[in-house]
């Protein structure tokens, strides 16, 4: 913005009304924060910060720690980062580099309009479709073999937190694709060319121009996926089994804090379950406060790294 | 006198428009080939089709031949990629990578061949090149700079070193020295001239002085026509065609 010299009027307007808009929406941030914090203080003062690392939800003894709902989510998350940012930029690299002309617009609709469908949709499918296949054809014989190893030990039910994190994956991947590729677009003509210009293959270009160009654009599409996933509650619940338990093994079920808050909102009675949910939201505001606060962080090193040309 | 580069009849369309029209040429090797014209007129597309650059290009097209090596680089099974580490190019636009420090710069050609080297081999490669570019003697202390944070004339040169490092025959140059100030054009120049004794250059540009300096001959297009191709000396004193003569009087259009 300008200072000291005088503006065009009409410029000046402008900016004001957009500041007020900007201001708006911070305040709103903030209130809502502030609601959050009101709302969960009786939770806050029973339990402290061993509301964050207990394990029991236990609503008759009125013993509360979201512990269970926070590792769900974020391991259903992980799991679904895990499998969508490989798929998300392999697939945007081909379609990028490799797929014919006339494939390139169909493919770009389709994934906009998967990243439009409602998660309930989602979750419908992966009830019917997901987890009786991840089931029958992935789990139980991953488990009857491998069942040693913690993370694929039975029993198997179906829902889970693999199934929930390959929901999301599957929710995410549209949008890491179509940023992925916006990215990808973006790199300059004349920088694959100098590949190309020393004999480079068409591999080593796009090793090439994604090392030198794009790792910071993927890195912001991961994040977006990331909050995506941590606040996606519908599709979910419906997958993940809703057992506030921890446990290790990717096949058994778990629960999320999204979920935990509307599963149990209608039935929360006494005033401590229901500040005990409310803290489970702030604990979640908070964190994808922070993931998208430490992504932008990140995210400015990367650039200023990249513009000094590191 | 034998020829690094035969062209035959070459004719270039971008999809339904055609850029060049029968174009025929033969390239001297271990010389300087200057190519002028008007803007538009196709200079880069013909220089581009020299490595094939144009690959990637949806709608190109091309007819006719390019011998290089005795061999049609159009027809005869030539893998684009091994031709291209013989017939390097340099841009109009310094492009280093941005990421990558002055060493890795020069060396990152290196890698594409498969070949494994030595860290002492590479060092020995991007010295010489660095030599060869005349850079050497300012950034031998400053390796592990950021290429792009060199001056402009210096990226240029970055980018000839890192052309050099792969020891082509051909070095291709679109305008190297279109977005330079003149002291960088100068180096460059000079630069040019020095390679011209191991090398064979196609340099596009727009600098009738600086061709007439550098160039063993000349060729003029208009039009995505070839008008004429002579010494440096005979097309601009005395030009066998009248829109040569007209162009290099700034009489054009
Ligand atoms: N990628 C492309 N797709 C379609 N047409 C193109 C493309 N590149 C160049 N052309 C067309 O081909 C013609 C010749 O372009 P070219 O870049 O070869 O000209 P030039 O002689 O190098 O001009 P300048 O001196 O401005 O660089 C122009 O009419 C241009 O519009
Ligand atoms: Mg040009």
């Amino acid at each position: 913005m300008r200072r000291g010299a005088p503006g065009n009027p009409k410029d000046a307007l402008f900016e004001r009304t957009t500041a007020v808009f900007a201001f708006g929406v911070l305040f709103l941030a903030v209130l809502l924060f502030a609601l959050l914090v009101r709302e969960s203080l009786p939770s806050i003062r029973k339990f402290g910060a061993a509301f964050l690392v207990t394990g029991t939800w236990d609503p008759v003894a009125e013993s509360f720690g979201a512990l269970p709902f926070l590792y769900g989510t974020v391991v259903s998350s992980f799991i679904a980062l895990l499998i969508a940012v490989p798929l998300a930029v392999g697939s945007a690299i081909f379609i990028n580099e490799f797929a014919p002309e006339w494939l390139k617009a169909p493919v770009g609709f389709l994934a906009e309009l998967l990243a439009a469908v409602p998660s309930v949709i989602y979750g419908l499918w992966g009830i019917f479709v997901l987890v009786p296949v991840l089931r029958d054809y992935l789990m139980k014989p991953v488990a009857d073999h491998l069942g040693w190893i913690p993370f694929f030990r039975g029993p198997v039910y179906g829902p889970s937190m693999l199934a929930a994190g390959m929901l999301l994956s599957i929710m995410i991947i549209p949008f890491i694709l179509s940023v992925s590729r916006e990215v990808l677009a973006t790199v300059p003509r004349i920088q694959k060319e100098a590949v190309l210009s020393l004999g480079g293959t068409h591999w080593e270009m796009i090793r090439i121009v994604i090392g030198q160009h794009c790792i910071p654009g993927i890195f912001g599409a991961t994040v977006l996926g990331l909050g995506r996933a941590l606040g996606e509650t519908m599709a979910v619940t419906m997958v993940i089994g809703n057992r506030p338990d921890i446990l290790l093994s990717i096949f058994q079920p778990g629960h999320s804090m999204a979920g935990a808050i509307a599963n149990e909102f209608t039935e929360a009675t006494g005033e401590l379950y229901l500040s005990a949910l409310v803290e489970i939201g702030l604990v979640l505001f908070l964190l994808t406060f922070v993931v998208n606060l430490a992504a932008k962080g990140i995210l400015k090193t990367m650039v200023s790294r990249a513009s000094r040309g590191i | 006198m034998d020829n690094a580069l035969q062209v035959k009849d070459l004719c270039a369309w971008f999809g339904e428009h055609q850029v060049l029209k029968n174009i025929t040429m033969d390239i001297r090797r271990n010389s300087v080939t200057s190519v002028m014209g008007p803007s538009g007129c196709g200079k880069s597309t013909f220089i581009r089709c020299l490595n094939r650059m144009h690959d990637l290009t949806p709608g190109f097209r091309v007819s006719g031949e390019v011998f290089f090596d005795g061999r049609n680089i159009y027809t005869d099974r030539i893998d684009p990629v091994l031709l291209r580490r013989k017939v390097g190019m340099v841009f109009q636009q310094p492009n280093p990578f941005p990421r990558m420090s002055v060493f890795e710069n020069v060396a990152v050609g290196l890698k594409f061949n498969g070949k494994k080297r030595s860290r002492s081999e590479m060092a020995d490669v991007v010295e010489k090149s660095l030599r060869m570019a005349a850079l050497w003697d300012e950034l031998s202390d400053h390796l592990d700079r950021p290429g792009t944070s060199l001056s402009g004339g210096q990226q240029q040169r970055l980018c000839i070193a890192r052309a050099l490092a792969v020891e082509p025959e051909i070095l291709l140059m679109d305008e190297p020295c279109s977005a330079l100030d003149p002291t960088s054009s100068a180096r460059i120049e000079d630069l040019i001239e020095d390679l011209s004794d191991k090398y064979t250059i196609v340099v596009v540009t727009h600098n009738m002085q600086q061709a007439g300096r550098i160039s063993d001959s000349v060729a003029f297009f208009l039009l995505g026509e070839l008008i004429e191709m002579d010494t440096a000396a005979k097309i601009f004193t005395n030009p066998a065609d009248k829109r040569t003569e007209e162009y290099i009087t700034g009489r054009f259009g």
